[in-house]
């Protein structure tokens, strides 16, 4: 039989990868390419007309202080969070592969978070902050506590930073532990002979040799963070006062609530710019942090 | 006095003791939030309110919050939503995305690295980006949202990207060409080829496509509350929310959806701990 024929690539192509080719499509490039056209578009969810409107809606998104602001909230809380993340996910894995007993289990239980939906973590905790903290706080007369952390603006931020550290902790622990592991017991041993301290071998070697954990692991808060959604809405929900609002959540309430799909929208590609450049940034830093033994 | 491999010797005991009471502190941390919603959800809506933190109310032991919370969220059927959901959406990831990056391994058409550059562009793009067209797209042009179908379709459309870059990953790697060519002499076409040689060789990664996805599925919230608005296909994660939108919030019963939301989860993992572990960790690291 031929196979350099056209129509038997066409045929092959299309039997292997015909339907996904029509699904990936459907459901992520048409929608992304219409997505353009409705940021020039005005639009309210419910009329049959889309009359076109030109730059308007990016003009409004320049003028939407709220969501600059919700960018910025959402920058600054990706940052702390990043940093807490992986310092804390870094400490278990060092715990967790130092050789303790039932390190298998403690692994197993610290990645429990990410099993559960942010939808039901968020509501876990904001059960936590709002009844069992406030509880605490008045029956062993701890000022701090015996107010609720979620009715106050920083509270809010604060609680949705613990809820994230406590969220992805697990999850990058898995990764620097898989880190842990792929440095080779020799070299390790290697730096001992040569007088290193554990301190030492941690910080000039394992952790050199761990830096393509440390890009994933950095790049995937990065963008987990800054998306963050579920437990944005079910643990604050914005409140109080709109001051807990994240980007996504910003994007959601301008499309859905006040039906401006077109601003809503021109909002939306702001977000993916930043996400292409992390994803870019990930790309090129990957390359180039590669450390080999 | 001691010599100093003994003065060493004790050292990394007590170090050793530090570092399993460190270990303790921090899992108590982590599990101390489901830990109150156990011990809460066998109490009544006042005991919880007056003291959350008591192991036991003072009105006593009740069950009674998880025959009214599986009531209100009509549990089994979100459930069978969300299995049927779950299940489907899954298995047409894995056989759809290992074929795709069967033929693209394989063969150098223009096609297939069009194809594969643009599914691996487009991992960049954030949902937000794509939720507001399709809303557009799929409710106002063709009219298909409130379907299980239309959700399952656009499971799978998100999620082919990822799995075919893995499945790409495993064929380059795991895949010996001599075997299918042994197969070609054998009389075998690509389709049964593949079929039979190549798909049973992806086992591995087949297992941590699935149980990724899986558990995204499940869990996911955003989609499946722009798609499904009607009741009767509330998923569990869009149930659970029903306790909130209410005047008062009965405390007792939102304690029995959550615990209720993570079980099926929660058992499965303790029986497939091992392979979940793994599949994320190496889902990850590719």
């Amino acid at each position: 039989m031929n196979t350099n024929t056209m129509s038997y690539k066409t045929k092959q192509f299309l039997m292997f990868a015909g339907v996904t080719t029509f699904i990936f499509c459907a459901v992520v490039i048409v929608p992304f390419i219409y997505g353009l056209y409705l940021t020039f578009t005005s639009w309210d969810g419910v009329s049959v007309s889309k009359p076109f409107v030109g730059l308007a809606n990016y003009a409004a998104t320049f003028k939407d202080g709220a969501f600059w602001q919700a960018l910025l909230r959402t920058a600054i809380y990706s940052v702390i969070s990043v940093i807490l993340v992986n310092v804390v996910a870094f400490i278990l894995a060092f715990l967790v592969t130092s050789g303790v007993k039932g390190q298998n289990f403690f692994r197993a239980g610290f990645f429990v978070p990410n099993l559960i939906g942010g939808i039901v973590l968020g509501y876990i905790w904001k059960f936590v902050f709002n009844r069992a903290f406030v509880s605490l706080g008045n029956a062993l007369s701890i000022g701090f506590l015996s107010t609720s952390w979620l009715a106050t603006t920083n509270g809010a931020m604060l609680c949705l930073i613990i809820v994230s550290v406590w969220q992805y902790a697990g999850y990058m622990m898995l990764i620097y532990v898989a880190g842990f592991m792929s440095v080779s017991n020799d070299v390790i041993e290697a730096a001992k002979i040569d007088g290193c301290t554990n301190m030492q071998t941690i910080v000039h070697i394992s952790v050199p040799l761990m830096v393509s954990s440390f890009v994933q692991c950095l790049f995937l808060t990065i963008t987990r963070c800054f998306m963050v959604y579920d437990v944005n809405l079910s643990l604050t929900n914005g409140e109080p006062f709109n001051s807990s609002v994240m980007a996504a959540m910003h994007v959601y309430n301008t499309a859905f609530t006040y039906k401006d799909y077109g601003t809503g929208q021109a909002e939306a590609l702001v977000l993916f710019i930043v996400c292409a450049i992390v994803g870019v940034l990930q790309v090129y830093i990957g390359k180039k942090a590669e450390v080999s033994a | 006095m001691e010599t100093l491999n003994e003065k060493a010797a004790r050292q990394a005991k007590i170090i050793g003791v530090l570092k399993i009471i460190l270990l303790l502190v921090l899992f108590v941390c982590f599990i101390f939030p489901f830990v109150l919603v156990i011990i809460n959800v066998f109490k009544v809506k006042a005991d919880i309110t007056s003291d959350p933190l008591a192991l036991v109310g003072a009105h006593g032991f009740t069950m009674q919050n998880f025959p009214n919370a599986m009531n209100k969220m009509s549990f089994w059927r979100s459930f069978a939503n969300s299995a049927c959901i779950t299940i489907l959406s899954t298995a047409f990831t894995l056989l759809l995305s290992a074929m795709t990056a069967y033929v693209i391994v394989r063969n150098k058409w223009k096609a297939c690295g069009a194809l594969f550059g643009l599914m691996i562009a487009s991992m960049v793009i954030p949902f937000q980006v794509l939720m507001i067209p399709l809303v557009s797209l799929y409710g106002g042009l063709l009219g298909v949202l409130n379907h299980r179908a239309t959700l399952i379709f656009m499971h799978v459309g998100f999620s082919l990207s990822m799995a075919t870059f893995m499945f790409h990953g495993a064929i380059n790697t795991n895949v010996p060409i001599a075997l299918e060519e042994a197969a070609k002499i054998d009389g075998c076409n690509r389709w049964q080829t593949f079929w039979k040689i190549v798909f049973p060789l992806l086992k591995p990664t087949i297992a941590t496509v699935a149980i990724i996805d899986a558990m995204a599925f499940w869990n996911d919230y955003l989609l499946p509350s722009l798609v499904l608005a009607k009741k009767e296909l509330y998923t569990i994660p869009i149930a659970t929310q029903i306790f909130y939108g209410t005047y008062s919030t009965d405390i007792g019963l939102v304690m029995a959806a959550l615990l209720l939301a993570m079980l099926p989860i929660l058992i499965l993992y303790i029986f497939l701990q091992r392979y979940i572990v793994e599949g994320v960790t190496s889902g990850a690291v590719k």
